[in-house]
């Protein structure tokens, strides 16, 4: 836990630095612009380099990614084992990506990097990986698998699952603040694990970076919505209960480790698109211009959810989506990291575009499906959206240096 | 149950200190290939070493080698328990096209410099391969230097698309009953095109 919160603190301080270079840098140019085109700001040079340049620390007691702030960029990778891979080979594997990481994430090509020109750009490249219930078998390690994921999670009535974005014995999740980072990474680690491993589905999301929007601000999801408000904080004692399976957790290859759920969830935008702004209102519980709930205040005022109109119809109603998704207990509550898909179009012009659904818990059996079946028995957002992959990890430990990612499971 | 190796991530730093303690002495491994004195010593460094992974019988290493020294170092062979012989290759323009051939005279890393080897360009040639290559596993190599002495190092087998030149063997080996490229002849430039049977 201490390694997490020392690897916070950096990343806060080098945000706060490239904050002042970025004033520092306005100014520059500002001095060197203000009688030529003030009417068209440049993107300021300092901070963009600053930007690029900045690394998350790979090593720590769990694995970056999860905690550090949201990218803008990812691509999630879903990988099945090739039949004769073992744990021997497992452990290879592991080791080859491992070494890619720790390169890429410090700004430096892999070994054998087929285009270490575009290592130099780290741009808090983080890569974090998963383990499928697969993986475990074909180490022959099955024993060794967290009830959930041998169980794997149950399907919901509003699941149309396609094979393509779902399961996987192996995943990925490559984040940066710049998706040409992203793209070399995940060029690097796939050439590493074709050996081993054939990719299942590929992924990727996005956000607005943090030069157009301070990453501060809730993101916004493609139906407007601002999306995320409630969501434990890193480097609080609630994270940390939340998302990490504590040191005396089973199974204890797993202690520091967490899992992840990764939902694709379909929107129909075009409908969406159409509907009053008061219907969509209605259907999320908050209000669209600033995500405040509809009983009034701020977008962090907390809901009423006993609040009545003069008709005795419930503000919040109660198949809206805050009221369904918010925690009826301490329990099930998980750590949202969704990103926005965009897949562009079919020939109709219809979006393929969506959520990235993205969260990180201790225990998805207690704490993400609990939700979830509240969601799709009577979430009236449902109408517009539709899950159409799943794919349930467990998150093994952070490493240090000298180990590999998974060596507590393979080791 | 397995045997624990070495991560990758530890390969390029341990390496280091591997080539270090090697370098002050001339290793058995050497003495087979070269006479070196006792004193003999080669101070070359090597960083990021790796070898490509194959299912076939040849099969390139790379890595980056220093030299700290204020004279040019020449590496003059080298060898690997993972191969039946290793040769010292460089890639030319011949006739238009480019191929690889034996480095005439060997690799020379020049004083208070480096030499890289890389896919298309000089490398070393790990022939006679007795089994697979598999991504992840670690080769031993040794490298003798004119100055007597080796270094021996570890690296890393990483999957590679790239460094298919065909080979095209020099005089020698075409003379020398010992050498499978001049008895198989064209058979063995088939078995340098990039390895698509991994799956």
């Amino acid at each position: 836990m201490a390694a997490e919160s020392d690897q916070n603190r950096g990343l806060s301080r080098r945000g706060l630095l490239s904050g002042i270079a970025l004033g520092a840098g306005g100014l520059a140019v500002g001095g060197v612009t203000g009688y030529a085109a003030a009417s068209e700001p440049s993107i300021d040079e300092a901070s963009a380099t600053a930007l690029g340049s900045e690394t998350v620390d790979c090593f720590g007691t769990h694995q970056a990614g999860i905690a550090t702030p949201r990218q803008a960029h990812v691509t999630f990778i879903g990988l099945d084992l090739r039949r004769e891979v073992n744990r021997e080979a497992l452990v290879r594997m592991m080791q080859l990506l491992t070494d890619d990481i720790v390169r890429l994430t410090q700004g430096r090509p892999a070994l054998a990097d087929p285009q270490p020109e575009l290592a130099d750009v780290p741009a808090r490249l983080t890569v974090t990986a998963g383990f499928g219930e697969g993986l475990l078998t074909a180490a022959g390690l099955e024993t060794k698998s967290p009830y959930w994921l041998t169980a794997g999670l149950p399907g919901f009535k509003v699941d149309e699952l396609q094979p393509r974005w779902s399961d996987g014995d192996l995943m990925l999740q490559v984040a940066a603040e710049d998706p040409v980072t992203v793209s070399h990474a995940v060029r690097v680690l796939l050439t590493d694990a074709r050996p081993f491993a054939k990719v299942r589905w590929m992924q990727s999301g996005f956000h607005r970076p943090a030069n157009t929007a301070p990453t501060s601000t809730t993101g916004r999801n493609l139906m407007g919505q601002v999306d995320g408000t409630i969501n434990p904080q890193p480097g609080t004692e609630d994270f940390d209960q939340v998302v990490w399976i504590p040191a005396d957790g089973e199974p204890t290859w797993l202690q520091g480790g967490s899992s992840v759920v990764i939902r694709r969830i379909e929107m129909d935008l075009r409908v969406w698109g159409g509907m009053d702004e008061m219907a969509k209102e209605e259907a999320i519980g908050r209000r669209l211009s600033d995500g405040a709930p509809l009983t009034g205040g701020d977008e962090f005022t907390a809901p009423d959810f006993e609040a009545v109109d003069a008709n005795g119809f419930e503000v919040i109603p109660a198949t809206s989506h805050m009221r369904l998704a918010h925690a009826q207990d301490s329990t099930d509550r998980v750590f949202r990291r969704p990103y926005n898909y965009d897949d562009g179009v079919d020939e109709d012009g219809k979006p393929e575009a969506g959520l990235l659904f993205t969260a990180y818990m201790a225990d998805p059996d207690a704490q993400f499906v609990p939700i979830q079946q509240r969601l799709a028995d009577a979430d009236v957002l449902n109408i517009w959206t539709t899950p159409i992959g799943s794919a349930l990890f467990a998150i093994p430990p952070g490493f240090s240096e000298g180990e590999y990612l998974g060596q507590t499971l393979l080791g | 149950m397995i045997t624990l190796k070495r991560p990758a991530a530890a390969v390029g730093a341990t390496l280091l200190a591997v080539a270090a303690l090697s370098a002050c002495s001339s290793d058995d491994t050497a003495s087979d290939t070269t006479s070196p004195t006792d004193s003999a010593t080669c101070a070359l460094t090597v960083t990021d070493p790796w070898v490509k992974a194959t299912d076939e019988e040849m099969t390139g290493a790379f890595r980056m080698i220093e030299n700290p020294t204020d004279a040019d170092i020449t590496v003059v062979s080298a060898s690997s328990p993972s191969a039946g012989m290793m040769e010292i290759h460089e890639v030319v323009d011949q006739d238009g096209s480019m191929v690889m051939q034996q480095k005439e005279g060997g690799l020379v890393v020049p004083a208070s410099g480096s030499a890289t080897l890389k896919p298309g360009s000089d490398h070393l040639m790990l022939m006679q391969l007795p089994a697979p290559i598999e991504a992840g596993d670690e080769v031993e190599i040794t490298a003798v230097c004119d100055t007597g002495g080796a270094v021996t190092w570890t690296s890393v087998a990483k999957p590679f698309e790239g460094g298919a030149e065909p080979y095209v063997p020099g005089e020698d080996d075409a003379m020398s009953s010992e050498s499978p490229m001049a008895s198989e002849g064209a058979m063995d430039m088939e078995s340098m095109q990039p390895s698509e049977s991994t799956n």
